[in-house]
C-alpha cells in the first residue's frame, strides 16, 4: 500500500476520488452522530454535559490517532526518503494540532461545571498539552529551516521523540492518580462500559471525525505535491 | 426527537459544540483554499511553458 502510493501520480490519482469518498462519509456519520447526541438522555450525574463527552472524546482520539500517522509517516521519510511520505507528515501537523487544540477546549469547558476548575495539572491533560506542543514545535521547526530537505528531516527527528508520549497520554490515567476519568470505551468490566445510548453517539462521531481527517489529510498532502511542483516550474522557468 | 434545551449547563455546551464547528470549518476551509491554489498556480505555469 505504502510503495502503491510513494508514486505522486499513483498518489494523486487516487487521493481524487478518496478524498471527496471520505468527506461524504465524514458528513453522513456525523449528521447521525449528531442527532444521537441530542436524543441520548441525560446523564444522571453529569446531565447535559455528557453532550460535550460526544465532541471532546473522537477530537481526543484523533489528537492521539494523527499524531501516530504523523510518526509513521516521519518514519518512512527518515528511512526511505519518499517524497509523499515528507509531504503527509507535514499535510497532518495543522490539523492534529487543531484535534487537539479541540480536545483541550472542550475538555476545558467540561472541567469547569463538573470539576469546578478550568484546568488542573492532573497526568493526562498535562500530557495531552505536551502534545499539542510537540504538535505547535513540529510546525515550528519546519517553518524555521529554509532548507526544505533539513527541516523535513529535523522535524521527522522531532515527531518520532514525540512519539514517546503516545503511552503516557493513553496510560495516564491507569500510572497515576487522576481526576481524569479511566478507560469507558474499551473498559475490560462490562460495569464500566458506555450504555448503548452514550456508546452510539460515541461511535458515530468519532467516526465521522476520522473520516474528516482522512479526507483533509489527503486534500492538504495534494496541495503539498502541487506546491512542489509549482516550485520546481518556476526553478524550471527562471533556469531557462 | 432531538432536545436542544441544555438547561443550567448550556453556558458550556454550546460554546463546545460552537468551538468545535468553527476548528472544523476552519480547517475545511484552509484545507480546500490551500488545494486550490497551489492546482491553479501549477496549471497556470504548465500553461505558460514554451
Amino acid at each position: 500500500m505504502f510503495a502503491f502510493l510513494a508514486n505522486p501520480d499513483r498518489f494523486m490519482a487516487f487521493s481524487r476520488r478518496a478524498a471527496p469518498g471520505f468527506g461524504i462519509l465524514a458528513a453522513v456519520l456525523i449528521a447521525a452522530g449528531l442527532w444521537f447526541t441530542f436524543t441520548a438522555p441525560e446523564d444522571y450525574q453529569q446531565g447535559d454535559t455528557v453532550r460535550i463527552m460526544f465532541i471532546h472524546v473522537p477530537a481526543a482520539y484523533l489528537a492521539m490517532f494523527s499524531y501516530v500517522c504523523l510518526g509513521v509517516a516521519s518514519f518512512l521519510s527518515l528511512i526511505y526518503r519518499h517524497a509523499i511520505a515528507d509531504a503527509a507528515a507535514k499535510a497532518c501537523a495543522p490539523l492534529g494540532a487543531g484535534f487537539t487544540a479541540l480536545a483541550l477546549i472542550t475538555g476545558s469547558l467540561w472541567g469547569k461545571p463538573m470539576w469546578g476548575t478550568w484546568w488542573v495539572w492532573d497526568a493526562r491533560l498535562t500530557s495531552v498539552l505536551v502534545l499539542f506542543l510537540f504538535w505547535l514545535g513540529y510546525i515550528a521547526l519546519r517553518a524555521a529551516i529554509d532548507d526544505e530537505t533539513r527541516a523535513g528531516r529535523a522535524a521527522a527527528i522531532l515527531a518520532l521523540v514525540g512519539l514517546v508520549n503516545l503511552p503516557v497520554v493513553h496510560f495516564s490515567v491507569e500510572w497515576w492518580n487522576s481526576l481524569h476519568q479511566g478507560v469507558t470505551v474499551f473498559a475490560a468490566k462490562a460495569e464500566n462500559r458506555l450504555p448503548p445510548a452514550y456508546l452510539i453517539p460515541m461511535a458515530l462521531m468519532s467516526l465521522g471525525y476520522m473520516a474528516l481527517f482522512g479526507s483533509l489529510w489527503l486534500v492538504r498532502i495534494r496541495a503539498e505535491v502541487w506546491r512542489r511542483r509549482a516550485q520546481v516550474l518556476a526553478l524550471q522557468a527562471a533556469g531557462g | 426527537m432531538p432536545d436542544f434545551d441544555t438547561g443550567k449547563y448550556a453556558a458550556y455546551i454550546w460554546p463546545s459544540f460552537a468551538v468545535s464547528a468553527l476548528f472544523l470549518a476552519a480547517m475545511i476551509a484552509d484545507s480546500l483554499a490551500r488545494a486550490r491554489r497551489w492546482k491553479r498556480e501549477v496549471e497556470a505555469r504548465t500553461k505558460d511553458r514554451p
